[in-house]
């Protein structure tokens, strides 16, 4: 379990980056909205509860890996990774400009501490996941590789590829979280392409898996430290809402791609400040 | 060819712990020297190759030096995404082995042919090109292959291809070998169609013709300082090729003699016509069809230079 006060700051964190999400999307008119605020809760735990990482050590070869595998969800991983501090603050502040390596996926690793692979494309981020994890093995290392997937994204062939070849590998170190907002860029997950049930899917490829509440902090510490000892790789169904902490966001598919005015963008920082 | 290519990475392996051999669920037995080191450095990824492209990148990034081995359609076109995104544009020592290139697999049907290989590779940033005319060249490519830092692509032949070439000390990717040396022409070949090459030149030597062979192991980056003197020198260049003419080493080449001021040679080009093949045969019989022949390419030549 998390202490009541990590808890806490858990929570601030993730309220924070939340507000600055919606104002960088403001002011830099960066899309996918939507996406970053389903996933945040995620990337919190992720990177200040969950990964054994180094901010000051991006290239540690025993680091964990984290691939943001819905790659448009990067506008949320640039904030958490200034906040955590893989770089200054204040790199943030040539956002989408021209020449900026900040804009709405994730550059390659080169370009960008705390980036471990450029993600975009959909479908890629698994199976570079799984070749991270079986170096482990090869190398005789000990880091656990997290691969962060949309629901949408699970339209994609190579996702299941990947999920047949690390069961059959018994890729222990390997987590799957699927954020499941319920929506892809044009509708209804359920309704673009069967995807449920999506736990009994990963299931039924071999996986661990489990349903949780995606916003949840102490649900989300949960299965981040729960040890995985059968050998199988671990899928998180990790239900979501798509556009969360703000009311007029939430679950409305317009904000995949939406810019919020300057109203909308004081409307939704004074709901985040007063839920403090 | 695959034989030689097996055995070269089991000795590679041997010598580097850093080496992993991905199989696209073919080359049965191929691989049981390798497997047999049993340290988990051999995966059959099976009949998944976008999967399997994307894991020899995360392998990649983790510091290894992952080789895939599979039919070459299928680990070039199958899976063209991952090797753009993943492996170039990260830019990673990946080495990607297409076997049965060009119409090796002629009687398989033209799912199974590849004249296309070279020019969707050769597009990529940071992608190395490279189709060996024999096992021979085809030790040396990997070898040097595994000296970059960058990903390659070595397009391969079958088995029981003809050898020719002898080890070369000074074998470098981007350098051309000079076959045969010549006076009136040059032909420049590039992988397995090789002894084809050389028996254009023999027919072309019974009418008194001296062509220079040179065998292109390297389509990118490209012997520009080769192309520069054979293209000052001889009045006709032949680029002959098991491959589309769109696109590949002639592709290439014309490509190159945009950015030159005027040269003395004129380009002709041999290889696959713009179309699929949809009547099967042997290798032979498919490289009759498209006039990949010594004799065809003789006369052709002849026809300029008399």
């Amino acid at each position: 379990m998390v202490p009541e006060l990590r808890l806490g700051t858990l929570r601030d964190i993730a309220r924070e980056a939340r507000i600055r999400i919606i104002t960088n999307s403001h002011k830099t008119h960066t899309p996918h909205l939507g996406s970053c605020l389903s996933c945040v809760d995620i990337l919190v735990a992720a990177y200040f509860n969950g990964l054994r990482i180094d901010p000051k050590k991006p290239k540690d070869p025993e680091r964990d890996r984290f691939i943001l595998s819905k790659g448009h969800g990067a506008a949320a991983l640039f904030q958490i990774l200034a906040m955590k501090g893989f770089y200054p603050e204040s790199a943030l502040e040539s956002y989408g400009q021209n020449g900026s390596v900040f804009a709405e996926h994730p550059p390659i690793p080169d370009h960008l501490p705390g980036i471990e692979a450029a993600t975009g494309s959909l479908g890629h981020g698994l199976p570079i996941a799984l070749g991270m994890a079986l170096a482990a093995r090869i190398r005789k290392q000990r880091y656990n590789v997290i691969a962060l997937l949309g629901d949408g994204e699970c339209n994609e062939g190579s996702v299941w590829e990947a999920a047949m070849m690390a069961a059959a590998q018994r890729v222990a170190n390997l987590m799957v979280i699927v954020d499941f907002n319920k929506w892809q860029a044009t509708g209804r997950s359920e309704e673009v392409l069967e995807l449920t049930p999506l736990a009994d899917k990963w299931r039924a490829f071999g996986w661990n898996a489990r349903e949780i509440d995606g916003h949840d902090m102490v649900q989300l510490a949960d299965v981040l430290f729960k040890k995985n000892s059968d050998g199988k790789p671990v899928a998180v169904i990790a239900h979501t809402v798509k556009g969360k902490g703000v009311s007029f966001m939430e679950d409305d598919n317009n904000w995949h791609y939406r810019i919020p005015s300057k109203e909308e963008l004081d409307a939704a920082c004074h709901e985040l400040e007063i839920g403090a | 060819m695959r034989n030689a290519f097996a055995d070269e990475a089991t000795q590679l392996g041997d010598a580097d712990p850093r080496i992993v051999l991905l199989s696209g669920d073919i080359g049965n037995q191929l691989f049981d020297r390798f497997k047999s080191k049993k340290d988990g450095r051999f995966f059959n990824c099976g009949i998944a190759e976008a999967n399997m492209m994307g894991v020899a990148a995360g392998m990649a990034l983790s510091g290894l030096r992952p080789i895939i081995y599979t039919i070459a359609p299928f680990t070039t076109s199958r899976c063209y995404e991952q090797i753009r995104d993943d492996v170039c544009c990260h830019n990673l020592p990946v080495i990607i082995v297409g076997t049965g290139s060009g119409l090796s697999y002629a009687e398989l049907g033209p799912t199974h042919h590849s004249c296309e290989d070279l020019a969707i590779m050769r597009v990529l940033p940071n992608m190395t090109v490279l189709a060996p005319a024999d096992e021979v060249e085809l030790r040396q490519c990997l070898r040097a292959a595994l000296k970059l830092s960058e990903p390659a692509y070595i397009r391969i032949g079958k088995k029981d291809e003809e050898i020719i070439q002898k080890k070369d000390e000074n074998f470098e990717i981007g350098r051309s070998i000079t076959v045969r040396e010549g006076s009136d022409t040059c032909l420049i070949g590039t992988g397995t169609i090789l002894p084809v090459v050389l028996g254009a030149a023999d027919a072309l030597a019974v009418q008194g013709v001296a062509a220079r062979v040179e065998s292109f192991h390297t389509i990118k980056p490209l012997d520009e300082k080769t192309l520069a003197d054979v293209f000052s020198r001889y009045p006709v260049v032949a680029v002959i090729e098991e491959h589309s003419r769109i696109g590949g080493l002639g592709g290439s080449i014309a490509e190159w003699l945009t950015k030159q001021d005027r040269m003395n040679g004129r380009l002709i080009s041999f290889g696959t016509d713009d179309s699929f093949m949809h009547k099967i045969g042997t290798q032979d019989y498919a490289r009759a069809r498209y006039g990949l022949t010594s004799e065809n390419i003789a006369c052709q030549v002849m026809a300029i230079i008399a």
